[in-house]
């Protein structure tokens, strides 16, 4: 058994896990997260996705154990007090889900990436090819591409004004 | 939100919870001391069952039974069924074998469950289940449903010689024979259908909770239509009497169809709920998925169309091989019959069809219905006929199509259907205008200059929809009616709750629902909220597919509203002391006309609940409940236009554009509406250049996950999906609504696929078009060009 101690969404939690256990299981099943979805079994749909210690992750290939003494941030974590994250209201905004299915972890590496470019960097090209990882059986990414390069060129316009 | 009507595009009220992580999915589901379930699947295609040694398992920890398909049949477990009842042209009924929901004599495909496991975890459970010891006698496997049918192929039940399920005939075989002897040309070609995976990103999952003081089970199901579900457990599975079995359907992250039927799994965790006398949980994993949901399509077909000299099709010939797998799912039987040939008319005054269809059975999963059922793989073959007629008889193919295109309605084909409304010219001229259809001879000089070769594809689709007039299908053999119901309770506050048969795993019900009613009564959409997806709260149903929850479900609360509009009209009347017919409804408001004598709805609902004043004999409280049995079914049907760049040193395929024309009728939220098209088109093309289910010689699926099964992602697709549509009402239903959920998946495999044949030269292309199909044939066709 593993004892797993890490702050998750901003809340110091433990819990002790079997060895074998993924970090996946630990968020949906020990700490009641169900936020965070699991839709294959080789790692590939990325409806898992999630940040830890700021890096975006599919939690199904890492362990609990692994993730000790880390920060760890789902979807649920995303919203600050009420506020949608902008990518969350972009989603919203440009129908970037239907049933929802794989919507955390198109989030979660939404904003991940937008991170990783710079917010109003990202073009649409550049989206879909970083897309890789992240299958969806409902959309055509049409609308999930448009949210997120929405949401990357309001947070570029959010961070000009703050500056 | 405010007050958003029919045509708005309303963003979606139920995005909230799914874009901060509170959706809540089967699998999301916990009960007090729940036990989970694993099941142990046949490895082999087809095999006996010698034995179940299960003692190891049982001693594992936290193992808390093993149970066996014995058992299960031995409890009177009822066999699973399929429930639409198709005769062979020579009137004998279809030969339906035994399916139980747990193998202890034969199995028949891989992925069979022979047994079960529940335990404390869901890891005990999956040890313990590797650690049951089945011996089984390999039998030999047969997976190819054409070989299937030859004499002495496996055999795999004995109700169906041959394994032929039905060899089934639609049209007038001698009037077809007479317009092929008058032909000036015959177009003949052999056409398959990929066999598909559905792939819902939510794998199916379970939670079974037997109450043992009530007798009374409860189900949480990954289901599209909960009563359904209900109804065939009870009444053919004698799971349970329908008033002890309450099925809910909570978010549903996607269906396709695949979460119709009711499966194996569902049924043995409300069995092993009640043996084992705690809550049973089961979630699929991928390659459960993969193995043992239902698949799609599966076709082999032969098609002949005669045309006269002035390139009039005269005439359509097709023999069909279907394949439906180890066993007959819920509605497979109807799928390559009535969804399917009934279609073969396309867009197309042909006034003489003939279809034989011939259902087999193989050693592979089942088949059934998934988005389209049966209308793309009619669209496919016809639309690749024409296509082919076309370069064949020296015609643009826009031409040949407009040439016969039907132009009077309404229409009866030769296939049972009468189209009642449409305008095919109409979309064919919007996506060759937004393509730019004319200028492709340019485009494709310029590739060519470039090394690449450039091809434009049409597909003019036509499919049935809103399914269906309960009284034809009956006659056409299902088992039950396909009608829908609505309840529509005003409370006292004025706040409305609208309950629905249909369920929304995706298609926005809780906003497209909310503003038929924000649009009738001037309320805030904030005001509605739409209840569905539970057998508890809602009396019946017949669920969402066959694109029928527009047309069908939201009939039905048109109709509840017309009653609940008219008792509200009449208890204002009688509170202002007007007459009824001066009553109009106008921005929440209930008004006499001419005058400035007004209430508000709030006002009017609670005047029906407090009951002090209401016109004599009226009883009181304002909740109107209605069924809708839809007359016809609608016909959705558009052009859709896709150009191609191929490099011929690779074979990889580039789309360049794709452009969709489509006549849904009246659009409730075209943003929904537009969603629904891209989903549907990138199936569509995931079928015709990345999908293919395989399995190998002896059964062993090939493709049981991501790693194989090649999912269109982000990049794989166009850059920008260019929709158009244009309405002509459906005369059937009250609002005009034809549907649009299917049309995606079904236009778009031939315009990919005749893009794709027209830039390479080479009509010999079968799906997936995959780089090395399309290399292989640019190695012929360059070889060719250079001799
Ligand atoms: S569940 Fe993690 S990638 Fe699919
Ligand atoms: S919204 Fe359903 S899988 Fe993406």
């Amino acid at each position: 058994m593993a004892h797993v101690s890490m702050v998750l969404n901003g809340k110091r939690v433990s819990g002790t896990v079997e060895d074998r256990t993924l970090l996946v299981a630990f968020i949906r099943e020990n700490q009641g997260l169900t936020g965070t979805h699991v839709g294959c079994d080789t790692s590939q749909c990325g409806a898992c996705v999630i940040h830890v210690d700021g890096k975006a992750v599919k939690a199904c290939t890492m362990l609990a154990a692994q993730a000790d003494g880390t920060e760890v941030v789902t979807l649920e974590g995303l919203a600050k007090g009420g506020t949608l994250h902008p990518v969350q209201a972009a989603f919203r905004e440009h129908h970037g889900l239907q049933c929802g299915f794989c919507t955390p972890g198109m989030i979660m590496a939404a904003v991940d990436m937008i991170e990783r470019h710079g917010a109003g960097n990202l073009d649409e090209a550049t989206i879909r090819h970083e897309l890789e990882g992240n299958i969806c059986r409902c959309t055509g990414y049409q609308n999930i591409v448009k949210a997120i390069k929405a949401a990357s060129d309001e947070m570029a316009g959010l961070q000009q004004a703050a500056e | 939100m405010g007050v958003d009507g029919i045509g708005a595009r309303a963003v979606r009220k139920e995005d909230k919870r799914f874009i901060t992580g509170k959706g809540r999915y089967t699998d999301d589901m916990t009960a007090q001391g729940m036990g989970y379930a694993a099941f142990v699947r046949s490895p082999h295609a087809h095999a006996k069952v010698v034995s179940i040694d299960s003692s190891a398992a049982e001693d594992m920890p936290g193992v808390d039974a093993v149970l066996t398909g014995e058992q299960l049949v031995g409890d009177g477990i009822g066999n699973l069924i399929c429930g639409w009842m198709i005769h062979s042209k020579d009137g004998s009924p279809m030969n339906m074998g035994a399916w139980r929901a747990m193998e202890p004599e034969i199995v028949r495909f891989v992925g069979q469950a022979v047994a079960v496991v529940i335990a404390d975890t869901a890891a005990q459970a999956r040890d313990a289940a590797d650690a049951v010891v089945v011996e089984y006698e390999e039998l030999d496997a047969i997976v190819d449903a054409v070989a299937a049918m030859e004499d002495g192929a496996p055999q795999l039940h004995p109700e169906a010689p041959n394994n032929l399920i039905y060899d089934w005939e639609i049209g007038d075989e001698a009037a077809v024979n007479a317009a092929f002897e008058g032909a000036a040309h015959v177009t003949k070609m052999e056409i398959t259908n990929n066999r598909l995976a559905p792939n819902p990103m939510e794998p199916r999952a379970a939670l079974a909770i037997y109450d043992t003081a009530e007798e009374h089970f409860t189900l949480y199901t990954t289901s599209q239509n909960p009563h359904v579900a209900r109804l065939v457990l009870s009444a053919f599975y004698a799971v349970a009497p329908e008033h002890k079995l309450r099925v809910i359907a909570p978010d549903v992250g996607g269906g396709f169809g695949s979460k119709i039927y009711i499966y194996p799994e569902e049924m043995v965790c409300l069995w092993a709920s009640k043996r084992t006398e705690r809550p049973v949980k089961w979630v699929s994993d991928r390659t459960e998925a993969f193995l043992t949901d239902a698949h799609g399509r599966d076709h082999n077909s032969v098609a002949e169309m005669a045309l006269d000299a002035d390139n009039k099709i005269t005439g359509l010939r097709v023999k069909t091989v279907a394949n439906l797998g180890a066993y007959m799912s819920l509605f497979s039987s109807s799928v390559p019959t009535y969804l399917y040939a009934t279609l073969l008319s396309g867009q197309y005054n042909i006034p003489a069809i003939h279809a034989n269809v011939k259902a087999v059975y193989t050693n592979t999963v089942p088949v059934d219905a998934y988005r389209g059922a049966g209308r793309p793989e009619a669209t496919y073959l016809l639309e690749r006929m024409m296509e082919t007629a076309a370069r064949e008889v020296g015609l643009s193919p826009a031409e040949l199509r407009r040439k016969n295109f039907i132009t009077e309605f309404p229409h009866q084909t030769p296939v049972i259907m009468c189209y009642d409304a449409g305008d095919y010219s109409a979309t064919l001229d919007a996506a060759m205008a937004a393509i730019d259809y004319d200028g492709f001879a340019a485009r494709k000089a310029e590739a060519a200059s470039r090394g690449k070769l450039r091809g434009i594809g049409l597909s003019c689709y036509i499919e049935a929809c809103g399914i269906a007039p309960s009284a034809a299908v009956g006659s056409l053999g299902a088992g039950v009616g396909l009608w829908e119901s609505a309840e529509v309770r005003v409370n006292p506050v004025g706040t409305i709750e609208v309950l629905t048969g249909s369920h929304s795993h995706g298609q926005g019900h809780e906003t497209t629902f909310a503003q038929l009613i924000s649009e009738r009564f001037g309320l805030d959409t904030d005001a509605v909220s739409i209840v569905h997806g539970d057998t508890d709260k809602v009396q019946f149903g017949m669920g969402t597919y066959g694109s029928r929850s527009g047309a069908v479900g939201m009939s039905a609360i048109v109709k509840a509203l017309d009653k609940v509009e008219a008792k509200a009209k009449k208890i204002a009347a009688h509170l202002m002391e007007a007459a009824e017919g001066d009553i109009t409804i106008e921005g929440g408001e209930l008004k006499v006309a001419g005058t400035d004598k007004k209430l508000t709805f709030t006002e009017v609902a609670l005047a029906a609940y407090t009951a002090h004043n209401l016109p004599d004999g009226m009883e009181p409280g304002l909740k109107e409940g209605a069924f809708y049995d839809p007359t016809n079914f609608t016909f959705p049907a558009g052009t859709y236009i896709c150009e191609v760049e191929v490099d011929p040193e690779t074979g990889t395929t580039d789309i360049i554009s794709f452009v969709a024309s489509d006549d849904f009728g009246k659009i409730i939220n075209p943003m929904i509406v537009e969603g629904q098209v891209h989903g549907g088109l990138t199936q569509g093309i995931g079928q015709a250049m990345l999908e293919n289910a395989a399995y190998d010689d002896t059964g062993q699926l090939l493709t049981a996950s991501y790693m194989d099964y090649c999912m269109p992602r982000a990049d794989d697709l166009p850059a920008e999906y260019r929709l158009s549509t244009h309405e002509t009402l459906c005369p059937g239903n009250p609002l005009g609504m034809k549907g649009c959920g299917e049309a995606g998946a079904i236009g778009s495999p031939p315009a990919v696929i005749n893009a794709i044949t027209d830039a390479i030269g080479s009509n010999d292309l079968s799906m997936p078009a995959t780089p090395e199909k399309v290399w292989q044939l640019c190695q012929t066709t360059t070889k060719a060009a250079a001799e």
